[in-house]
């Protein structure tokens, strides 16, 4: 490290009291930004920093573990280490524990607590808070013998914690001090249909009521509330959720200034009166406001760490507008909410409350609330203080879907991150960037709350991108547009089709696509000239890669039946190669277990003795699985063998979106389970019927019947065209199950082009594939002839007989076995 | 197309020396192949521009060693390779994965030198 180096704040200690969100954010800023001294974070918790926005999500299954933050590199967290003291002369922090940890920089960063009304009984047992994972913890111990909680406070925590405790299965109370819920986001309007949302759900809602006491039962814990009134509400337990305190005892102990209702008074640069501390976030008085969201906390603490790194950015108040789901019920409110003139809509029914608030020219947007629809806030929210796009009444009738795209560059689209259209805009320029995803990891917009990110999405479609149908990076298009592109502009390689349609040099998504459309459409063997750079290892070597980067070798038996002498080869090469054999679900046989450089000799030996590639390593058709049907069943009813091989060899080696199976059943009994294949076909008296879309799998699907009773000639004419209209339209990766059921009118629609052919494409199609089987040639007799496509089968270039030594096997039941590499990296 | 092979960011290293692996025409471009130097297995990669990088070729995430055989291309400016277990796309020029930054894999330096491929080892 360079201490010399001021720029990056080298040599400066940097200690943090408290390791919440604001110091998390503290952290990570200091450390992108390429600080380099060390980074001390005191947490009085026994946990690194979580998400306290999804709080509640901790009740509803996820771990402590889900909510937690990364630990950004090189920090060092001392947990449990609450901080009982500064001494700023000698500049230490001590903490709980006895430790004394010296800071050149200490940033106050203690959040809030709770505050719990002083009224009597506040301490008995049932008695909580709704702050930490402890907390939820305990209330959650604390639930499980009870059957009905009160939550005191029907803010925005309040009605979180009040979530919560519904969710633990307690009739649940919400005791609010002000005339309506969520007074300081929503006006009475709102308030009212909130309230009927909220008892819709069976919750008790009692408003305009403070507590006069807590009482406690016979066991001592409480039993009770009992109002102002006089009336009792009887429950187990209480959360007090009625607002929080700014922790600044430290800061008042150590002398600095705090405000009078609390909060560590600092300046523009999130600066106390001391110039060695800062504090920020929710024990920070900034602007003359404590804030207690999560946006305005990030942005003091980005400001904080541009101040000590030696920049001047400066934090000036902040957008509190808030936007949530609270009990499966929409609360937004943005801007002001008083003052001009307000437009309200208003439908008791639907339960929705929308208000606008404008200048008195109905021309200046000042703010809104939304209670049940807060489809207006993330177009609305960004205009607060321009002018509107139209008339309030059309933005509160009709939506707000056709202004958003149109918005200002220093309109906020973020507020938690303080995200501008414009950076956005920038970003999606600059870095190419083609979806959301991008535009979170560049700019930081939508990575909080979420509620921004249509906004995101029409930003990049504005901006010219094509999110929905993108295959990646490098081309705005999906896979079936590129596949038009290749065929009507006869694009024969990945370089030309990029540099005319594209950007950079391709992914491990679309260099395997475009392989497999040019394949499709005639582009000879895979391995020729560029396309072998765009194969993926499986294609590449014509194998598929197993888990200890050794592969499997399938030979093709079509529709399963082989003859002795085959099986016999098969086993003789399994036995010299010392390869694991294994009988597939598609009645062929897998072996497993060869290193790259034995490929072609175990190929030679196999093409020699009259077999072929399997295609099971390519997104290809793979088998047509066959019953052994009317020549030697007495149920059968047609040669389902004889069609099967037919099949299998009319589409062998045919390049398509996904992998494609297939059988052949020669009676109703279906013993094929050619259901569950992408085309099946079941023999009836008078023909076949034709399967298509089905599927085994992930999400297993029967296959619908497309056409009943065919002959055969027929029905090799419509899986011709099945198959190459599935080529030519599907996306990437998506079997036909999953493209059928895309197509908009399903399988009608389907029969319509492919058994009636509405768009005439059918003769198209057919003549497309039968180039395909007259041109089919075997790519692994082609591999083996070929010195040059031979020279890529070794595990080093540089020593070609030499076999990969990470590679080893155990015996287990009589066969190899991998034995595994241990791994550093845990995937979670 | 002017190409300079040597890639003047990666100096070799205090203490490394250069090793002789193969020749340059054995490698394809946007093309890994891997080369043995002494027990370390190094993933070389030919880029479409022509520079040559090389990094270690275990996949962290799989422990197989197998990165040589992934599909080469970009993100953003970055040249990458995609490993063959399961597309986790890591940086040609720092070794990171940019699918997460927590794993990296080992860089080396690698020139070429009269048409040979020489890789700088400790």
């Amino acid at each position: 490290m360079n201490a010399a180096n001021g720029s990056t704040g080298s040599g400066k200690r940097v200690v943090v009291a408290g390791y919440g969100p604001a110091a998390h954010r503290l952290a990570e800023t200091l450390r992108g930004r390429g600080f380099a001294g060390p980074i001390t974070m005191l947490g009085e918790e026994p946990r690194s920093a979580y998400d306290r926005v999804a709080l509640t999500s901790y009740l509803d299954g996820k771990t402590a573990e889900d909510l937690t933050y990364p630990v950004p590199a090189g920090i060092t967290p001392r947990l449990g280490a609450r901080v009982t003291g500064i001494d700023r002369q000698a500049r230490l922090v001590t903490t709980e524990d006895g430790h004394a940890e010296p800071y050149d920089v200490l940033v106050l960063a203690t959040g809030s607590s709770a505050f719990v009304p002083p009224v009597p009984g506040r301490d008995l047992p049932g008695c909580f808070v709704y702050r930490t994972i402890d907390d939820l913890d305990a209330i959650r111990e604390a639930a499980r013998g009870a059957s009905s909680g009160i939550v005191v406070g029907g803010g925005l925590l309040g009605l979180e914690a009040a979530e919560a405790l519904r969710g633990l299965g307690l009739a649940t109370h919400v005791v609010e001090m002000g005339p309506w819920l969520m007074p300081r986001q929503v006006d009475e309007g709102g308030g009212v249909v909130l309230r009927r949302h909220i008892e819709a759900l069976g919750l008790s809602v009692h408003t305009g009521a403070g507590v006069a006491e807590i009482q406690p039962g016979p066991d001592g814990r409480v039993a009770r509330l009992v109002k102002p009134d006089g009336e009792a509400v009887e429950a187990q337990i209480v959360v007090f959720s009625a607002g929080v305190r700014p922790r600044d005892e430290l800061a008042r102990r150590a002398g600095l200034a705090v405000g009078e209702r609390g909060g560590v008074v600092v300046d523009e640069g999130m600066r106390t009166g001391d110039p060695s501390i800062y504090a920020i976030g929710e024990c920070a008085l900034a602007a003359g406001t404590v804030y207690g969201l999560a946006g305005p906390c990030f942005t003091q603490a980005e400001v904080a760490a541009d101040r000590i790194m030696g920049g001047t950015a400066s934090f000036t108040g902040a957008d509190v507008s808030t936007k949530l789901k609270l009990l499966g019920v929409d609360v937004a409110s943005f801007g002001s909410l008083d003052g001009g003139l307000d437009v309200t809509f208003m439908d008791p029914v639907g339960g929705v409350y929308k208000k606008l608030f404008v200048s008195d020219d109905a021309r200046t947007l000042l703010g809104g609330i939304c209670v049940g629809d807060a489809e207006p806030y993330a177009a609305l929210r960004p205009l607060v203080g321009r002018e509107l796009p139209a008339s309030p009444t059309e933005l509160l009738f009709a939506g707000t879907a056709a202004i958003s795209a149109d918005l200002p560059d220093d309109a906020q689209v973020c507020s938690c991150n303080n995200v501008t259209t414009g950076r956005v805009r920038q970003a999606i320029a600059e870095e190419g960037l083609t979806d959301v995803q991008g535009v979170k990891r560049c700019t930081r917009a939508g990575t909080t709350c979420g509620s921004c990110v249509p906004m995101l999405r029409q930003i990049l479609v504005s901006s010219g991108v094509d999110v929905g149908k993108a295959m990646c990076e490098h081309f705005p298009h999906s896979r079936a547009e590129l596949y038009d592109i290749v065929r009507v502009r006869g694009i024969t390689t990945f370089s030309q089709l990029v540099a005319e349609h594209g950007t950079g040099r391709g992914c491990g998504v679309c260099k395997p696509a475009v392989a497999s459309i040019l394949a499709s459409l005639g582009g000879g063997h895979i391995l020729d000239g560029e396309q072998a750079a765009l194969q993926d290892t499986n294609d590449h070597f014509l194998a598929n890669i197993q888990r200890n980067g050794t592969y499997s070798v399938v030979p093709r038996i079509p529709g399963g039946e082989i003859t002795p002498e085959k099986l016999i080869v098969i086993g003789e090469v399994a036995r010299d190669f010392g390869l694991y054999t294994k009988i597939t679900g598609g009645q062929r046989i897998d072996l497993l277990g060869a290193r790259v450089e034995q490929l072609p000799a175990i190929w030679k030996r196999l093409v020699d003795a009259g077999f072929e590639s399997g295609h099971a390593y390519g997104k290809a058709l793979r088998t047509v699985k066959s019953c052994v049907g009317s020549t030697w069943c007495r149920y059968g009813v047609q040669d389902s063998v004889g069609l099967a091989i037919a099949l299998e060899l009319r589409y062998r080696g045919l390049r398509s979106p996904h992998k494609l199976k297939s059988a052949v059943s020669g009676c109703a009994r279906e013993c094929a389970e050619a259901r569950s294949k992408d085309f099946g076909v079941i023999a009836t008296e008078q023909g076949w019927n034709l399967y298509v879309g089905g599927n085994g799998g992930f999400k297993p699907r029967h296959a619908d019947l497309l056409a009943a009773d065919v002959p055969t000639g027929e029905l090799i004419r419509i899986i011709d065209r099945f198959l190459m209209f599935y080529i030519r339209t599907a996306d990437r990766l998506q079997r036909t199950a999953a493209w059928v059921e895309s197509l908009d009118g399903g399988l009608d629609y389907l029969r319509e082009v492919i058994v009636e052919d509405s768009l005439g494409i059918c003769a198209e199609l057919e003549d497309q594939m039968e180039r395909h089987a007259a041109y089919y040639a075997d790519e692994w007799r082609a591999t083996i002839e070929d010195p040059d496509k031979l020279r890529r089968f070794v595990s080093f270039v540089n020593a070609p007989g030499v076999p990969d030594p990470s590679i080893s096997f155990e015996t287990e039941r009589d066969q190899i076995k991998p034995v595994l590499i241990p791994l550093e990296v845990t995937r979670s | 197309m002017s190409v300079d092979l040597r890639d003047p960011a990666r100096p070799p290293g205090a203490g490394q020396t250069w090793v002789q692996v193969c020749s340059y025409t054995d490698l394809l471009p946007e093309r890994g192949a891997c080369v043995l130097v002494g027990s370390l297995q190094i993933a070389l990669f030919r880029t479409f521009e022509g520079r040559l990088h090389a990094i270690g070729n275990r996949d962290p995430f799989s422990g197989a060693y197998v990165l040589a055989r992934g599909i080469v291309g970009t993100r953003g400016e970055e040249p990458t390779v995609a490993s063959p277990m399961h597309q986790q796309a890591f940086s040609l020029v720092t070794g990171e994965c940019l699918d997460d930054p927590a794993v990296a894999v080992p860089v080396y330096p690698v020139r070429v030198a009269d048409g040979v491929v020489e890789v700088g080892v400790a």
